[in-house]
């Protein structure tokens, strides 16, 4: 089963409906909730990174019988070092950002955890695009 | 414990999400930063924050918590409280800070465990 979502850069108020339409089609399939768990959390942090730093995005969800393999692309200005940007309390995010409580640097981080496998790749000035798979046994 | 249990017992103010004070509270987190309570708050858990835009109605669903209580007096925006309608997943506010705010919640979830 294949979905695809848009995600718009800059609009926070939007931020979290793909994963939550994610974490719906999860709970029908009757996936383990531990595992839909871990998926909305590191879902949940991609888009919110598109909304933060991209102009435009998209989702792109396939689901399987043992897994579910997301990526998440985006038209944006890249990550320059992707090892400084994994690194736990390291943001660029802005001020305003910072303000409503996200731009912690927990981000990356937190996809890491929740996810079996992240392949992340990035091009400055171009954009970033990361893959986040969870085997549901 | 159900929110409607701490609602009466700190005189909390509900906002929002009124249908949803019969959800169980089996814990708590408080934090202002979103992807501190994304990663570590747990279903069923209160989570006591200043935040008081949409995001944390995004965060509440997603994670499924039980409610949220704002701090100091602070009201949800508009259209948080709606999506907390929405979602029967209730917005309260105390007129306490976070310390005391969760010092006393720690010691009625612990009492009911």
């Amino acid at each position: 089963m294949e979905f695809k979502f848009e995600i718009e850069g800059g609009n926070f108020s939007k931020a979290g409906s793909a994963s939550s339409e994610v974490k719906k089609i999860l709970k029908q399939l009757n996936v383990n909730p531990k595992i839909i768990k871990r998926t909305v959390v590191s879902l949940y942090e991609a888009e919110v990174n598109v909304v933060a730093h991209a102009f435009e995005g998209n989702m792109n969800v396939d689901i399987d019988t043992d897994k579910i393999v997301v990526k998440i692309e985006d038209r944006g200005p890249g990550i320059p070092d992707i090892d400084q940007a994994m690194q736990e309390g390291y943001s660029t995010a802005t001020p305003q950002v910072r303000e409503m409580g996200f731009g912690a640097g927990m981000g990356l981080p937190n996809i890491k955890r929740n996810s079996d496998q992240m392949n992340i790749t990035s091009k400055v000035d171009v954009g970033t695009e990361l893959e986040i798979i969870n085997y549901f046994g | 414990m159900i929110v409607q249990d701490i609602v009466e017992k700190l005189g909390l103010k509900v906002c929002s999400g009124a249908n949803g004070l019969n959800r169980e509270i089996e814990g708590g987190y408080t934090s202002d930063l979103l992807s501190d309570v994304m990663g570590n708050a747990d279903e069923n858990h209160i989570w006591v924050t200043l935040q008081t835009h949409k995001n944390i109605m995004a965060i509440a669903s997603l994670k499924e918590l039980a409610a949220i209580v704002l701090v100091k007096g602070y009201e949800p925006d508009e259209d948080a409280a709606e999506q907390s309608n929405e979602e029967g997943i209730p917005i309260l506010s105390s007129e306490e800070e976070a310390f005391e705010l969760t010092g006393k919640l720690y010691e009625m979830i612990n009492q009911a465990k």
